[in-house]
């Protein structure tokens, strides 16, 4: 783990651009380094402005497999709907439970409880670990009924928007192992600002779960 | 705390080695150029591909090394389909957004990099392997695939029983285009942040030159719709390769001897709206960044202020949003409800408000201003001409009644390579000339630049102005040997002034290659402000030091404050301190 002190750095969590942060909004210009900021230190939110715009195309690419879902539903006559796997259920649980594990650890973070930060975070690691797991499990279980990727239109999306949800889970999870073992030392990121964004995107990820699990299971 | 740890500053010095300095560079300035050659490399291989199928359709008869005998039906398709997948992705988009975005927009806002120089980076070799890829398509066994640069299905969708070239060369065509989406979203985040947050102080949105405003608004388009391409392509490769039916339908027979195949339900259609929905912005990722180029440069030449800043910022901003809103209209002839097609027509036609009022600021900026007749300002005033012309035949096509009989006809090849194709070449070749003393030290040659110039101007006219009354004629795009068709065959002539035309405008960017490549060693060596600019790239030495700038710097006014009233020079530039110019004035007078 990094040498530093957590409590130290959860205190000042946006220093790195020096005189430049915060003293310009979106429209009055200087957002970035002030005049007397160190060269080449990049904003700390810059990195979360970076993180949302990544959001928001990652939601264009599942908002166009859901209207793909839609209209290929709403065009044609072959759809057959077929039950999901009622683990399902259990893996929704685990994630919206992971929601909160990370919170937890960051409170802990702010708190300068090292441990605890730790403690939690490796919790919501593992409940990670545990959904993906459970979509594996999901997948096996359709298998073993027989309803694979080409068998119908419902499951060849059920297939993909699983396994595309799972990839960008799968990128959350070395996200958070990657912070946990940092050298924070030389970074150009603040661990705030970096256990920030993982909580951020991994919400994102929660969010964007439970609407696609409902998508599946009322929509078709 | 002391901010040690995240003051780390990562432009303190230029990194030593050849290959972390010229290779695998986090530098925005060498990735630009990169990209920039990346794109010449590119829109030469589209170019001799565009020679060899306009030579089959003047000479059919003629016989061209290396095609086995006569050009086969299928080469031919094969030719325009990478010539069309080339043009778009790796020359329209890489070149005006990736490369001189990339090089300049850091600079033009006071940053010293991109705020993400390690995922710049990365974008290049994606987009660099994405090429490969494409390129790799004509060495399989069947051949580069022959569905055109939209890849409708189903004919791409259901592999090599379509047609040579639709089995690997098409799986290597939706590879690439995949990885080339994800480089494109990469790249479109890293401009969107950077603009956002790493803007020098006083550098307000409504400072920003119009490049700069011409390269956020295309990033805002690539990360909403290269997304959607991108899931479009897993699922086209899923019914390619899992046997999946999101676009193919039932009981599709590609020839005699085969059992109908297996797919079933899907939908053509669905891809098609999928495509469009990227595939509209996309023509606006490839002309927005040329219209920023060009108002710069005519500002600049004309040593005027652009005229109506803000309107050019919003209806950039405007043709940006109805782009999202359009698609529809690259499908008049799919048997749409005519309701639909009557509102995406709508939308088109609504388009027309900010281009006008773009085109109309442009002649208000060239309006009694001391015009500059350089080769960069003889191109930006050519682009508004392509762009006029383009558009206007833009106009007749947005509506469905005059779409219907000329969509699969020249006249749709004619408006969309003028408007958009030739028209964003225009602005890449005004940025070329424009900065290349910034990124070598030297200036391109005059003389030969002009002469680049007309040739292209004229050429590019006479390549695609006949097309219009050949598609008003009937002529059908697509078909490799329409010569049939006796209503066609009349029109032979015209298709070998065509080729002809071609050649020799081919043959004039010779003249642009060896300026280029020459000028970089030998060209006139210059000053840091050779135009007498008054933008921040043309504060720092050239070519900018690795970091950019020497000290940090602010910027006191608007990008187009030429022939200030009362001030000395006829530019001032941005980042003047108010003293530095009270001094000057004083000292003037």
């Amino acid at each position: 783990m990094a040498r530093h002190s957590i409590v130290e750095e959860a205190a000042v969590p946006v220093a790195a651009g020096g005189a430049g942060i915060g003293a310009g909004g979106f429209d009055s210009g200087g957002g970035g380094r002030g005049p007397d900021g160190p060269r080449g230190a990049v904003p700390q939110r810059t990195y979360m402005t970076g993180l949302t715009m990544g959001m928001a195309a990652i939601l264009m690419f599942f908002m166009a497999l859901v209207s793909a879902f839609i209209v290929r539903q709403g065009l044609s006559s072959d759809w057959r709907a077929f039950p999901l796997p009622p683990i399902l259920w259990v893996n929704t649980a685990i994630l919206l439970a992971s929601s909160f594990t990370i919170e937890a650890s960051r409170r802990k973070l702010a708190h300068g409880d090292r441990q605890g930060f730790r403690h939690w975070w490796f919790t919501t690691t593992a409940l990670g670990l545990l959904f993906v797991a459970g979509q594996l499990v999901a997948w096996r279980q359709l298998v073993h009924a027989g309803v694979y990727l080409a068998s119908n239109p419902s499951s060849s999306f059920f297939y993909v928007l699983t396994a595309a949800h799972g990839i960008h889970l799968v990128g959350g999870i070395v996200a958070l192992i990657a912070i946990a073992y940092w050298n924070w030392d030389h970074a150009r990121v603040a661990r705030s600002t970096a256990t920030q964004m993982a909580a951020v995107y991994w919400h994102f990820l929660d969010g964007l779960w439970i609407f696609l699990f409902l998508l599946l299971k009322l929509g078709q | 705390m002391s901010a040690q740890p995240h003051s780390v500053t990562h432009h303190a010095e230029a990194p030593k080695s050849f290959i972390r300095r010229y290779v695998f560079s986090t530098d925005h300035k060498v990735i630009g150029i990169q990209y920039l050659l990346l794109a010449l490399a590119a829109v030469t291989i589209g170019m001799v591909l565009s020679w060899l199928f306009r030579a089959h359709l003047a000479w059919p008869h003629l016989i061209i090394p290396g095609f086995g005998g006569l050009m086969r039906p299928e080469q031919y398709l094969a030719l325009v389909t990478m010539h069309g997948t080339i043009m778009v992705f790796f020359v329209l988009t890489v070149a005006p957004q990736s490369g001189f975005g990339n090089y300049f927009l850091p600079i033009q806002i006071g940053a010293d990099d991109m705020a993400f120089p390690t995922l710049n980076m990365l974008s290049f070799w994606i987009t660099l392997v994405a090429f490969l890829v494409l390129v790799a398509a004509f060495f399989t066994p069947g051949g580069a695939p022959i569905n055109g640069w939209t890849s409708y299905p189903t004919l791409s969708a259901v592999g090599s029983v379509s047609g040579p070239g639709q089995g690997m060369g098409e799986t290597l065509w939706v590879v690439s285009i995949a990885l080339f989406c994800l480089a494109s979203l990469l790249t479109a985040l890293n401009f969107i942040s950077t603009t956002i947050e790493m803007r020098a102080p006083g550098m307000s949105l409504m400072r920003m030159p119009l490049t700069v405003w011409g390269w956020f608004v295309t990033a805002v388009l690539g990360l909403l719709a290269f997304g959607v391409l991108l899931a479009a392509g897993i699922l086209l490769l899923l019914d390619r390769l899992a046997m999946t039916s999101f676009f193919v339908p039932a009981g599709l027979v590609f020839n005699d001897t085969q059992p109908p195949l297996m797919h079933a339900g899907g939908s053509p259609l669905l891809w098609e709206h999928l495509f469009w929905f990227f595939g509209h912005p996309e023509v606006y990722i490839a002309i927005l960044p040329a219209m920023g180029i060009t108002s710069h440069i005519l500002s600049n030449f004309s040593r005027k202020p652009i005229f109506g800043y803000k309107a050019m910022a919003y209806s950039l901003c405007a043709i940006g949003f109805l782009s999202f809103t359009v698609w529809g209209h690259h499908m008049f002839v799919s048997g749409m409800s005519p309701y639909s097609a009557l509102a995406f027509s709508f939308l088109t036609l609504i388009i027309g408000v900010p281009s006008a009022i773009k085109t109309f600021n442009w002649l208000g900026t060239l309006w009694g201003g001391k015009i500059q007749f350089t080769t960069p300002m003889l191109f930006a005033i050519g682009f508004v001409s392509l762009f006029v012309t383009g558009g206007l035949s833009g106009l007749f096509l947005a509506q469905p009644a005059i779409d219907l009989p000329l969509h699969d006809t020249y006249f749709v090849i004619a408006h969309f390579h003028i408007v958009m194709a030739v028209a964003a070449i225009f602005g890449i070749f005004g940025g070329l000339y424009y900065w290349f003393p910034k990124m070598f030290g030297r200036r391109m040659n005059e003389t030969l630049g002009k002469t680049h110039f007309w040739l292209t101007f004229i050429g590019a006219y006479l390549i695609f102005m006949p097309m219009h009354w050949m598609g008003i004629m009937g002529a059908l795009r697509r078909y490799a040997s329409p010569g049939g068709l006796g209503f066609v065959a009349r029109m032979d002539p015209i298709d070998i002034f065509i080729t002809v035309a071609a050649f020799v405008t081919g043959a004039a960017q010779l003249l642009f290659y060896f300026n280029f490549f020459w000028s970089i060693r030998h060209g006139e060596k210059v000053e840091e402000n050779p135009w007498h600019a008054t933008t921040l790239e043309w504060s720092v030495p050239s070519p900018p030091p690795h970091g950019n700038f020497v000290a940090a710097p602010h910027v006191y006014r608007g990008p187009y404050e030429y022939s200030v009233p009362g001030y000395t020079e006829d530019y001032l530039p941005q980042h003047l301190t108010p003293e530095q110019v009270a001094q000057s004035a004083e000292a003037g007078t």
